[in-house]
């Protein structure tokens, strides 16, 4: 049992680490300072939401799994609302190069 | 170990960037970022009390000080980035910086083996404090003098900060009004995660008596969403020369002196408790002082007054 | 499983500082601003796989301050960088 929750941890891991790569490699590739915002926020929150889900399998108890979700949901939200002020912040400002 | 090595670059290389930073807008981002990368550093030196007062503390709310500060010197900032200092200053500085860091270097390197502490006795001794963390029996307990004088001094700079306002505005309201949007995104984030961040900030006190945690941290995490809520237009900065304010802010220092002073009457000298009531004592006095430390740190953040009182 | 945990936070780590470098340099405000977006994705993960990898539980508490601070820092810079434009207009 153990050794199938601990596969499903470093699958979930593995996934995570990779979105985490992709995202960098956006971030450093993108020409735009709103294809950047775009490539960091989508594919680090996934990152993070992958390594949560591998990290629950490993969760002590119900709080400690209910905190790991919170965590994810909070920077969902936080991700999600503060990704579009950003944007707002660099349109005025003019396309970037 | 070479995660190590690799964080402790990491830090070094941003810190390195934020003293290079030409824009002060900039350099406040990075020492957001340093912050926020130190406190990393310290749950790897397994120590999540300072990680925990890093992270609010030390990097968030310092940072959104620093950010204010930095938006209202803008204006005058690109005056003065043409008058730079002297090289020989300069380099005065550079010395002076390097000699305290190899000195520090040198003394946590050089220090025998095993390292003088007396962590060993404050553990041994925590039963009687009735606490559970050690970290917050050395706060609340056996230094509870710092902790007194830390939570008057935040009240000292913050009559600081009010001083400086201009006579026609003596006892505003800090911060310009900011615009509600009633569909904005701001306002939407601030609604959600203000009363989250509530429940964790009091979370965090609360557990702090037995794991890492306590006042200040607690205290960091509810006047940030304080702070949130007025930079969302939410609710609206009060009045500094408010009596429910100043009370407030009073509240939490006056009350830890008192049982301070009755130490004196009932356990022999100044903030000593009696045993079987320690821990009451100690949380009689947490109350008060989170709340102080929460409402003390959001007015500094936002600032001397800036509109006259009253509508 | 630790030295794994270990290996998955190095991996982050790394991304973040590559991230950073990037974004540090980035021209303006808005490029540096997502400076704590970053951090309050990546770090945060690296700081979950630390916490776990070496055994110390309040990592998740450290994690949840974390989040919190680094979407009340975004809207600060945010805040900050319009409000100075705006005064400088």
């Amino acid at each position: 049992m153990s050794a199938a929750l601990n596969g499903l941890t470093i699958l979930a891991v593995c996934a995570g680490a990779f979105f985490f790569l992709a995202g960098t490699v956006g971030l450093l590739r993108f020409p735009d300072t709103l294809s950047r915002l775009h490539a960091l926020t989508k594919a680090d929150n996934l990152g993070l939401g992958l390594v949560v889900l591998g990290l629950l399998f490993q969760a002590e108890g119900l709080l400690a799994a209910l905190k790991l979700i919170s965590v994810w949901l909070l920077a969902l939200l936080a991700g999600a609302t503060v990704t579009q002020l950003i944007a707002h912040t660099a349109r005025p400002s003019g396309p970037q190069a | 170990m070479a995660f190590d090595i690799g964080l402790a670059l990491l830090v070094l290389g941003v810190g390195a960037w934020t003293v290079a930073a030409r824009d002060t807008f900039a350099a406040v981002v990075g020492f957001v970022a340093y912050g926020l990368l130190l406190a990393l550093v310290w749950v790897r030196l397994a120590a999540p009390d300072v990680a925990l007062t890093e992270a609010a503390l030390g990097s968030g709310l310092t940072g959104g000080l620093l950010v204010s500060a930095s938006t209202r010197l803008r204006r005058a900032e690109t005056r003065a980035v043409d008058e730079r200092q002297p090289a020989s200053l300069r380099l005065a500085a550079a010395v002076l910086c390097t000699l305290v860091s190899a000195g520090v270097a040198a003394i946590v390197l050089l220090l025998p083996e095993p390292a003088p502490t007396l962590a060993p006795q404050a553990m041994v001794n925590m039963a009687a404090t009735g606490l559970g963390n050690p970290v917050t029996a050395v706060l609340m307990a056996y230094r509870a003098i710092d902790t007194l004088l830390e939570t008057v001094v935040l009240l000292l700079a913050l009559v600081g900060i009010w001083s400086l306002a201009p006579d026609r505005v003596w006892g505003g309201v800090p911060d310009p009004r900011h615009q509600a949007e009633p569909d904005g995104r701001l306002t939407f984030i601030a609604q959600l995660l203000v009363p989250v961040g509530i429940l964790v900030g009091i979370h965090i006190f609360w557990v702090g008596s037995v794991a890492p945690g306590g006042e200040f941290q607690g205290a960091t995490i509810l006047a940030a969403m304080w702070i949130l809520a007025m930079m969302a237009g939410l609710v609206d900065a009060p009045a500094v020369s408010r009596r429910w304010l100043r009370l407030m802010l009073v509240t939490g220092p006056a009350v830890f002196l008192t049982i301070g002073l009755t130490g004196f009457a009932v356990a022999g000298s100044f903030l000593a408790y009696p045993e079987p009531h320690a821990k009451l004592l100690i949380l009689m006095i947490e109350i008060p002082v989170t709340l102080s430390i929460a409402a003390t740190l959001a007015l500094l953040v936002a600032g001397p007054p800036e509109r006259a009182p009253g509508r | 499983m630790a030295d794994f945990l270990f290996a998955a936070a190095g991996l982050v780590l790394a991304m973040v500082a590559a991230g950073l470098a990037r974004i540090l340099w980035g021209p303006g405000d808005a490029d540096r601003i997502m400076a704590a977006q970053l951090l309050g994705t990546g770090g945060i993960a690296a700081l979950l796989l630390l916490g776990e990898a070496t055994n110390v539980p309040a990592a998740l508490d450290v994690a949840l301050t974390l989040v919190l601070l680094a979407a009340f820092i975004s809207v600060a810079f945010v805040k900050g960088a319009t409000r100075s434009e705006a005064d400088g207009a």
